[in-house]
Formats: structure tokens, C-alpha cells, sequence
């Protein structure tokens, strides 16, 4: 089981430390996948994590100049990793003018990611920081507690509004209530929602746009029979609600959420390399 | 000095105003020392050559107050005077500013003994010269919260810096980070081979800060793990000392591999392995699903199965000092009392000799 991987160009590693300033926003640990193409940051809905769960792709060709990998056997060329990325966060974060950031997996003492910074410097020699993240490597047989997430069977699937609104409104929120309620409809309308003994508050948008989704054998296209005006809801924990939109330092390319009624808020954020998902349970 | 210490010792000495302060724990002193030159106008008062120069303490905050804000203070004030009133019991501070306003502070103070820690440059074996820039570009890829650095010597000449990790905290849970830099980035490097030296890093951040603001080299000089690492800034109207306790040698420093590895797994090879091939084959084979791989995160894992203490001689605190936390195993630095004639020289024993009179 080998990796290593080497990023040159400062705006791959500023792109790359901002992404990894997300995910360490959002989790304390999460599991990092490692494929030939393509990394994941994967964070499954276990109780410990409050039931929301996250899964990040990106390609390793849009960071990466050099990414090597061999997984655990031929046949499952794969390695899952155990870290907290607020470590990876760390490491990156003085390093945004590097010279060249090195990654690779040893097992010197334990497992660790090493994390190799060449800054520039007034000698004749670079200065080299490394930075050893201990990571747990996760076994085989586990594999399959982190599969990809399917797309639920969503009652609304609905634009989001600007995330710098949407994250000023939730913020202020925040400061009154424990639990927000997401509402949106077909016609793309969404309003965010609070309650408490003393005040509610709403705050409407309209106009979002509702995404298109391919409708499979029956099941998506009785939404056309729906009432376009009903609105699906669920009441979530504004505090992890808040996190994901302060997590976001770029504008996406594509915003949206679907809503299972009562049931739990799907978050979909798209960029051009990396997409996010975000899973946030709805309470009781 | 706010950052070592809550209380501010002025001593007037013939050779200029020293302004001195000491952590509560005794494990950081530092001391600034204008020389007269650097006033306009130097009187250090005493009636005749045998009369005692007077000193005293006053409250950091209240002293750190008269001058808050630098900016607005450059703009307005003109002259600053500093005047002992011991029979008042005050300690009189008076700002002439701008349109013939005057603000005069009295700051009650407090007698005490000569602050002075015991320590000598001369002896240290290893000394590092370095430009200030240098040093803060170093510390900046630690985090601030962070307590204690291990400065060290490897091959090459190079001299790194890595974060210590205490006994107490796994270390196999823990970010070791750790910086390489060139002899060439230093002014001058004359140290042992091999030689390595833990101290607060918080403590000397201060430091840090004021030698990048006034362009100064900082020198730093240390000698063995335990005896105090000295860290001097020398300009033609000020000496600056920062003297901080250091980590003795006598726990384990080293990163060995130590027994509280997993003992199921194959001893981790010592060569920089890449792969992990018999790790993993070593853990696919290990029985039942409720042992999990030794994970840094989920401590709900089995825990390791018989876990050796890592071999660690059991000290109890030298020398122990009276109001020093127990936990803390940095020795106390020493502080002579000049007063007290027929003491052994400080330099010789490690012992505290003489706590402030006043000291809690």
C-alpha cells in the first residue's frame, strides 16, 4: 500500500487547502479515500456524528502534478484513511507559498501522512517543513460502511439562494434558535424558518429555479402531479446548518438541496473540480 | 515582559533603568536594560555611593494602561517622565503631551528584593545567531496554542524545530510537525553536535515579537537539556535577556518506537517505509471485528491490548519549588539573592536559593 502525491502550482494548493478548510469545518474526522482518479472525503452518518453525513469528490488530476497510488491488492486498488482534517488544514496552511508540497503515506512509527513543505528561502537550500498527520488506515472488511450515499427520494429539489445571503440570514438565526426549518416548493420558492417562545422569524426567496431531475420508472414524475405550491419541510440543527455555508470560502457553480419531508435535507455544492454532499438529518 | 509576568520590577542601576518581570512558575525571567544613553535626561537617585538604589514592582496592567494605544501616544505626547517618590509610595508617570496638557499617573508600588536570575552566558556550549525575521518565519508553522519546542541539531549543519509531545499525550494521536533550516539562514552557528534542547514556546513568542518590530538579531544560547537557554538581543542603548527553564533530559526525549506500540502488529520497520503491505496483512489477519486498527480518532476502538508504559524513569520534581505547578517538569530557573553575602555562587548549584521575600 504506497501513495504519494506532489502539488507544484500555488493555485492547485490554495484551491486544495481551501477544500480542505471546508471538510475540517464540518467534521472532526472524516475518512479520506484514495482511488487512482480520484479522492474522497467521506464522513458517514454514524450516531457520533450527529447523524449528518458528507461525501467530497475530487479528481486528483485537477490538484495533483504527480499522484501515485497502490492500494491494498490488485483487485481493490483503493486506501482508506482515517484523519482529522483540521491537521491536513494545519499543515496546509503555512504553505501557501511553497515551492513544492509533498504527500505520501509512511509508517515509520504508525501510520502517518506526511505532509513534505519545500518554502523558498534566502540560502542556498529550501526550508523544509514536514508535518506527520497520524491516520488510521481503515481494513478492507470496513469498506462498505462508506459507500457513496444515494440520492434520496426527494419531495422538493430546489435551488439555493445566494450562500453569503443564506449564511448571513442562518447566522443571525443562529443567535435566536437552536433548530431551523427549511421549507421549498416546485416553484421555487424557499423560506428558512425559526421558532421560539418569544419570536419567529421567516425569511422568504423567491425565484430560485427548481434543478431538473431525469425522472426514473414513475417515481420522480408523479412530482408533476404534485402540487407545485405545497412545500416540504424539515427542521434541522441550525448549528450544522451554519457550518456548511461558513465552510464555503468560493461561490459553487451549482447550489442546490432536496428535501425529504421530515425526513432529512440533501445538500449538493458543485464546482468545477470538486463536488460536495451534504447529508443533515431532520429531528423530531 | 506582559507576557512572562504579572508584576514589573524597575531597578535604577548606575548602568541605566532595568525593567524586569518572572513568570509565576519561575521558569522565565526576563529583564530590559536601558542604558542612560537612552534617555534624554538619567538620574538614578541615591544620596551618596553607599546608599542602595531604590526598586520596586508595580501591577503590569496598571503600568501597561499609561501607555495603551502607540499610535495616538506618538502623536501627542512630547516628553515622558519617570519619577520615583518613595516616600509618596508612588511611582509617578508623566505624559507631556501636545497643547500643554500634562497627564501624571501615580502608580502605587510595591518594595521587593532584586529580581535577578542566575545565569551565564559564557557557559553555555551552543550558541545560534540568527536574524529575528528568520526565527518568526520558523514558529510560524507552529500553532499558538502550542506549549513547548525541541530546538535541535542534524546532519548537515541543518538546525531544526519540532513541537514536543508530552509523555502523557499518545503519540500516535498526535501531529509531530517539524522545520529544517540551513546553517546559512543563521548570522553565526557554533553548537554540539547532536545537541538538543526543549523550552516554552509561548514565552519566547514575546520575545520574538519585539526583536522582528525592532529589527534586532536575537542570539540564543543553551547548553545542556535542564540548565536554562538564554536568548539576548543587544542594540547600542538596550540589552535584553530572556532567560527560560528547559526540559531535563531525564524523561525519554526520544522518539524511539516505543512499547506502547500495538503489540499484535509487526514492529514497524525503521527505514522510511512507504508501504504498509505487512501492516495491513497483519491486521486483515487479526481476530474478530471488534479489534479495529489502532485508530487515532475513535477511542471507542478496543483498546490496545497490554500497553507497556514507555520506559521513563519516574522522577519526582527536583529541587521542588513552593508555588511551582507539579505537573510542570521544567526546573525551576534559580534566583540568587545578591543580598545575602556567604551564599554559594548561583552558578553552581541547581537549587532555588532564595525566593522573593515578598513571593507567594
Amino acid at each position: 500500500m504506497r501513495f504519494r502525491a506532489k502539488i507544484v502550482d500555488l493555485a492547485c494548493l490554495n484551491h486544495f487547502s481551501r477544500i480542505i478548510n471546508t471538510i475540517a469545518k464540518l467534521t472532526k474526522t472524516c475518512i479520506l479515500r484514495l482511488t487512482v482518479c480520484k479522492l474522497y472525503f467521506i464522513l458517514s452518518d454514524k450516531v457520533a456524528n450527529g447523524g449528518a453525513s458528507m461525501w467530497c469528490e475530487l479528481s486528483q488530476g485537477n490538484f495533483f502534478d504527480e499522484f501515485q497510488m497502490e492500494g491494498v491488492a490488485a483487485e481493490h486498488n483503493e486506501i482508506y484513511l482515517e484523519l482529522m482534517p483540521e491537521n491536513l488544514s494545519r499543515a496546509l496552511k503555512t504553505a501557501q507559498n511553497a515551492k513544492a508540497v509533498k504527500i505520501k503515506l509512511t509508517n515509520k512509527h504508525y501510520p502517518c501522512l506526511r505532509v513534505i513543505v519545500e518554502l523558498p528561502s534566502l540560502s542556498s537550500s529550501s526550508r523544509i517543513v514536514t508535518h506527520d498527520i497520524p491516520v488510521g488506515v481503515i481494513p478492507r472488511r470496513m469498506w462498505n460502511d462508506f459507500r457513496e450515499p444515494s440520492v434520496p427520494d426527494f419531495d422538493v429539489s430546489i435551488y439555493l439562494p445566494a450562500l453569503k445571503t443564506m449564511k448571513s440570514v442562518v447566522e443571525r438565526m443562529k443567535n435566536l434558535s437552536n433548530f431551523i426549518v427549511i421549507e421549498a416548493n416546485l416553484s421555487g420558492e424557499m423560506n428558512l424558518k425559526i421558532e421560539t417562545d418569544l419570536v419567529s422569524v421567516t425569511t422568504h426567496f423567491k425565484d430560485l429555479g427548481n434543478p431538473p431531475w431525469a425522472s426514473e420508472d414513475g417515481c420522480q414524475s408523479s412530482a408533476q402531479d404534485r402540487d407545485l405550491e405545497s412545500m416540504a419541510e424539515a427542521c434541522i440543527d441550525i448549528k450544522k446548518l451554519q457550518l456548511l455555508l461558513a465552510g464555503q470560502q468560493v461561490n459553487p457553480t451549482k447550489a442546490l438541496c432536496n428535501i425529504v419531508r421530515k425526513r432529512v435535507v440533501h445538500f449538493i455544492l458543485l464546482h468545477e473540480e470538486v463536488s460536495l454532499q451534504y447529508f443533515i438529518p431532520a429531528v423530531a | 515582559l506582559s507576557r512572562i509576568g504579572d508584576e514589573l520590577y524597575l531597578e535604577p542601576t548606575e548602568s541605566g533603568l532595568s525593567l524586569r518581570a518572572v513568570n509565576s512558575s519561575r521558569s522565565a525571567f526576563a529583564s530590559f536594560l536601558f542604558a542612560p544613553l537612552f534617555f534624554q535626561q538619567y538620574e538614578p537617585g541615591g544620596a551618596g555611593p553607599d546608599t542602595e538604589l531604590f526598586r520596586c514592582k508595580v501591577h503590569m496592567k496598571s503600568f501597561l494602561g499609561i501607555f495603551r494605544s502607540l499610535p495616538s501616544l506618538e502623536k501627542s505626547v512630547g516628553k515622558c517622565l519617570i519619577l520615583l517618590k518613595p516616600r509618596a509610595s508612588h511611582l509617578v508617570l508623566q505624559l507631556h503631551c501636545k497643547h500643554g496638557v500634562t497627564k501624571t499617573h501615580n502608580l502605587t508600588f510595591q518594595d521587593c528584593e532584586r529580581l535577578q536570575a542566575a545565569f551565564d552566558t559564557q557557559r553555555c556550549a551552543s550558541r545560534l545567531c540568527a536574524p529575528a525575521r528568520v526565527l518568526a518565519e520558523a514558529v510560524v508553522h507552529f500553532p499558538l496554542t502550542l506549549a513547548e519546542v525541541t530546538l535541535g541539531t542534524g546532519p548537515g549543519g541543518k538546525i531544526s524545530l519540532r513541537n514536543y509531545v508530552e509523555d502523557e499525550a499518545e503519540p500516535s494521536k498526535t501531529m509531530v510537525t517539524e522545520l529544517w533550516l540551513a546553517e546559512d539562514e543563521f548570522q553565526s552557528v557554533a553548537v554540539a553536535p547532536g545537541s538538543h534542547i526543549t523550552f516554552c514556546l509561548k514565552e519566547f513568542r514575546g520575545l520574538l515579537s519585539f526583536a522582528e518590530a525592532s529589527n534586532l538579531p536575537l542570539t540564543i544560547h543553551f547548553d545542556e537539556p535542564g540548565r536554562p537557554m538564554i536568548f539576548t538581543l543587544d542594540d547600542t542603548v538596550l540589552e535584553v535577556h530572556l532567560v527560560l527553564a528547559t526540559l531535563s533530559d531525564l524523561e525519554s526525549t526520544s522518539r524511539s518506537p516505543s512499547t506502547n506500540g500495538v503489540s499484535h502488529l509487526p514492529a514497524p520497520s525503521d527505514d522510511f517505509a512507504d508501504d504498509l503491505e505487512s501492516y495491513m496483512a497483519a491486521m486483515e489477519t487479526s481476530e474478530g471485528p471488534s479489534e479495529g486498527p489502532p485508530s487515532p480518532t475513535f477511542p471507542l476502538h478496543t483498546p490496545r491490548p497490554a500497553e507497556s508504559e514507555p520506559e521513563e524513569e519516574e522522577e519526582d520534581e527536583e529541587g521542588a519549588v513552593p508555588g511551582t505547578p507539579p505537573h510542570k517538569k521544567f526546573r525551576s530557573l534559580f534566583f540568587g539573592s545578591v543580598m545575602t553575602p556567604g551564599m554559594p555562587g548561583p552558578a553552581t548549584t541547581q537549587e532555588v536559593l532564595a525566593e522573593d521575600s515578598d513571593g507567594e
